[in-house]
């Protein structure tokens, strides 16, 4: 479960403070599907990173699994990145010098998990977003869509036990879209907790939960 | 989370992630790049081995040659305080018998004047044409087994055992050969092979045929007269046979040290100096070797610190316009210091690729070369001094240098925030 208490991110702009995320407190149940919405700006990527331990925030706490992640060391959160939770970014950040396999592989083996054993789950996480046939091609190899499920893979590859991902949709074709989040719902159904910052009503509709901010305050939150 | 791992399984993690990272980064790097890389590294290699290795040859060519020509491997001498070797015959015996023995040749010497012309009437002011030099009597068979002076040999022919007219002298003495003329420093002018000298050494003078002129590149040699020991002795009425010098030549392997030590334990020490080659040198050489040795360390530690910038800046531009692929292995939770071994490795790499194409080249190539076609300077024949310790002293050091070269950059880019190196901010 996450819980973030009172959470505020403020940015330093020239002489301007900039409040991107404005004390904002929820609760995620595990194995929730849910959503951030909202306009440009609004402050829901800035959220989703301090969710996600890649920044620090400002003030306020957030708790993952009954720890207090925000406190812990620089190790400490890049350790949780690596066991508990999962990344997928809006354009795919996969490793050009890598293949699809090696991609995914790379978090497996940094867990300790051996060359063999590694190779397996990855070529699993592949097979389970259709690219099991790709494993070997080079991110300039594969279209857009297809970079996206890799990056997918990587992000559930060493079964994190939160999901995160970041306008996964934004760069992809409508029928891609729908692959990914059907990729995504089917995730969550095997019990996979997934925040999914997203502008795209439609695709929104389709999860637990929807939040939305507005000038980083949160203006609701909707079950489905 | 799992249990934090322990510092064994933490590292072995990072390397192994590390090492996944570099090998693949290598084998997708653009290949021109990483042979430019791997050219400087080899160009890095031999300034640091070539250069001093050569500076220090030119003097080890010298000492070389004058321990080939002159000294043999052991040289048995007069005390500084005494003319000659005591109880030489008795020395002699000993020599004979110690261990590794291939040859010797002991020396009588003395100093003189060579002159030739000298029937001819000198007009006023008119110096006559002669020289002062070193003269070496010595058993021609003898001498020639232990430093193969016949070979030296530029015109005319070396001595025989019955040429007691005769006399052998060294290029130095001759204006043909020696430019250098000074006040007191005078050379022998137009003296034709078979030409009638006068010798003279303290009162006593002698007509001798000039038979041969060797041309050597020591001193020592270029500088000398040689006749028959039994002539040098007459000439200079020496009654007793002690000699002046005992050149020895050992079996190719014997240790110099263990035949000096043979030597003073049969008590050859008490009747004159014993020294091996290296002992032998003159100081100056031996000033001149540090001096050089040390000059190629200073040339070669710049070469060093070029190539640890090389490296710096292949790594640091690497891992800049890498920024954000290093921001998202962080993000996705790559340790640091596995990120940090990837750039590390590739250094390593680069520079272990470069040394070793050195140490070939250098082994396979370079010194077999100068050992076979020395370097032709005025006062020796250049080789390229490279010894096994030495090359892997110097790798070792380059090994190192890169290591640093390649961390330091790695690490300034890492210490980046996560989030800002994936955005590109």
């Amino acid at each position: 479960m996450i819980e973030i208490k009172h959470l505020t991110k403020k940015f330093e702009t020239g002489d301007a403070t900039v409040i991107a995320v404005n004390d904002i407190s929820l609760k995620i149940p595990e194995g929730q599907f849910i959503s951030i919405t909202g306009r440009s700006g609004s402050g829901k990527s800035t959220l989703l990173y301090q969710l996600g331990l890649l920044d620090h925030p400002t003030s306020g706490e957030v708790w993952i699994d009954g720890i207090l992640a925000t406190e812990l060391s620089e190790n400490d959160q890049t350790r949780m990145r690596l066991h508990a939770l999962g990344y997928i970014f809006q354009d795919y950040a996969i490793l050009p010098s890598l293949t699809a396999l090696e991609n995914v592989m790379v978090p497996l083996l940094m867990q300790g998990i051996d060359d063999k054993t590694a190779r397996k789950k990855a070529e699993h996480a592949l097979s389970r977003v259709g690219l099991g046939d790709r494993i070997g091609y080079l991110p300039s190899q594969l279209s857009g869509g297809q970079q996206q499920r890799v990056s997918i893979a990587r992000a559930i590859g060493h079964d994190p036990k939160i999901v995160f991902a970041d306008e996964p949709t934004a760069n992809l074709d409508s029928e891609t879209s729908r692959t990914v989040l059907e990729a995504f719902l089917e995730l969550n159904k095997e019990g996979q907790t997934i925040v999914m910052v997203t502008h795209e009503a439609e695709y929104a509709a389709l999860t637990d939960r929807i939040i939305e901010l507005s000038d980083g305050k949160l203006i609701s939150d909707v079950l489905n | 989370m799992p249990k934090r791992p322990g510092l064994l399984e933490k590292w072995s993690t990072d390397i192994m992630v590390g090492m996944f990272l570099a090998k693949r980064e290598l084998k997708r790097a653009n290949k021109w790049t990483t042979s430019l890389i791997v050219f400087v590294m080899l160009l890095t290699f031999l300034n640091l081995v070539v250069v001093s290795g050569i500076l220090v040859g030119l003097i080890q060519g010298s000492l070389d040659q004058n321990k080939k020509f002159s000294t043999g491997d052991v040289i048995v001498s007069s005390f500084l305080n005494r003319s000659k070797i005591d109880n030489s015959q008795e020395t002699i015996k000993i020599i004979e018998h110690v261990p590794g023995l291939r040859a010797y040749s002991a020396r009588y010497t003395g100093s003189g004047t060579l002159q030739a012309n000298y029937r001819d009437v000198l007009l006023k002011d008119e110096q006559p044409n002669s020289v002062g030099a070193l003269i070496a009597g010595i058993d021609p068979i003898k001498e020639d087994t232990v430093t193969n002076i016949s070979s030296l040999i530029v015109e005319g022919s070396y001595l025989e055992p019955t040429d007691s007219d005769s006399i052998v002298a060294g290029s130095f003495l001759f204006r043909k050969y020696n430019k250098n003329e000074f006040p007191g420093l005078t050379t022998l002018k137009d003296v034709p092979l078979g030409s009638r000298l006068l010798l003279t050494i303290g009162e006593n003078s002698k007509e001798y045929t000039l038979k041969g002129i060797l041309k050597s590149k020591v001193g020592e040699v270029d500088g000398k007269i040689f006749m028959l020991d039994s002539e040098l002795r007459k000439l200079t009425g020496r009654t007793d046979y002690n000699v002046n010098e005992i050149a020895i030549s050992l079996v190719p392997g014997t240790d110099p040290a263990v035949a000096k030590q043979a030597l003073i334990e049969a008590g050859v020490d008490k009747n004159g100096r014993v020294q091996t080659a290296a002992e032998a040198i003159p100081q100056f050489l031996d000033q001149i070797k540090t001096t050089f040795g040390l000059l190629g360390n200073a040339i070669s530690a710049i070469g060093l610190v070029v190539a640890a910038i090389t490296i710096f800046i292949v790594i640091f531009v690497n891992a800049i316009t890498r920024r954000r692929f290093i921001g998202i292995l962080k993000g996705i939770g790559i340790a640091p210091r596995a990120i940090i071994i990837s750039y590390i490795i590739q250094s390593l790499l680069y520079a272990i690729i470069g040394a070793g194409l050195g140490i070939l080249l250098v082994f396979l190539f370079l010194k077999p070369f100068f050992d076979l076609h020395p370097i032709d300077f005025p006062f020796s024949d250049g080789i390229l001094v490279a010894t096994i310790d030495g090359t892997a002293i110097r790798t070792g050091i380059l090994l190192l240098a890169t290591i640093v070269a390649g961390y330091i950059p790695a690490r300034i880019v890492i210490r980046q925030n996560t989030l800002s190196a994936i955005l590109g901010r």
